[in-house]
């Protein structure tokens, strides 16, 4: 991983299109300004861990399982 | 280079997967759909089927099987079978890597986890499956709304919505 020191207000720029900002340090807080083209997505990286997670849990729902919640919900 | 110069078209070959669920399907090449980026945790498949239940057209639930896995199928729900109101807000230069927008061009399931107790079973609101119908190019995508939950609880509301349905 490259490692670069920044100080407030200054910035790292990757390619020609995405601009990353240090907007204010606290102690063990940074806050982080992003610029980037509207079609790349940014996440915090546990949120796309956890959806990640939730994924795989989701392929291991059974079709015992739906069979059931269909007869459940049947329409009458 | 001529632009008018066509790509040459991939041959419709018959191709046949098997999968865990359905047993061997046959794959119509023109209902493939196309997750560019694959699917978090999947990012190595791509092409997927959407399986719906032709005899119950009523059901809110549909599969999304993998084609490249027989193993890899989603349970999908039509959200709005059980949130009508459900608006997740997605950026709308990032929707159009999908295609144009246009009224009717999108579909938009939730996935949902069914553990072996059915009434704890989620649905991700939090990052919707979004599809393309006339591109057949599909994402899923996290969405901005602070009040959609990755694991929202549905078999509640269910037994509302049939309540109500009962009560009508």
């Amino acid at each position: 991983m490259l490692a670069l020191t920044r100080k407030k207000g200054e910035s790292i720029i990757i390619g020609d299109g995405i601009e990353i900002t240090v907007l204010e340090v606290q102690g063990e807080q940074v806050r982080i300004g992003i610029e980037a083209p509207k079609y790349i997505p940014i996440h915090r990286k546990e949120v796309y861990l956890q959806i990640q997670e939730e994924n795989k849990e989701a392929t291991k729902s059974d079709k015992e399982s739906i069979e059931k919640l269909k007869e459940l919900f049947k329409k009458d | 280079m001529h632009h008018n110069c066509q790509q040459p078209k991939t041959e419709v070959i018959e191709m046949t997967v098997k999968t865990k669920h359905f047993g061997e399907i046959e794959i119509n090449q023109e209902k493939v759909i196309n997750f560019k980026e694959g699917i978090p945790g999947f990012e190595e498949h791509k092409q997927y089927l959407l399986i719906t239940d032709e005899e119950d057209s009523t059901s809110p639930f549909s599969w999304l099987q993998s084609l490249e896995d027989g193993d890899t199928a989603f349970v999908l729900i039509n959200p709005f079978s059980f949130m009508p109101d459900y608006a997740p807000n997605i950026d709308e230069d990032y929707l159009k890597t999908l295609g144009e927008i246009r009224e009717g061009s999108y579909l938009i399931y939730a996935i949902v986890v069914i553990p072996q107790d059915i009434t704890a079973m989620t649905a991700n609101l939090k990052a919707p499956i979004i599809i393309n119908i006339e591109t057949q190019k599909a994402m899923q995508a996290i969405c901005q709304n602070e009040e959609y939950q990755i694991k929202h609880s549905i078999y509640a509301e269910f037994e509302k919505s049939q309540l109500k349905k009962a009560g009508e």
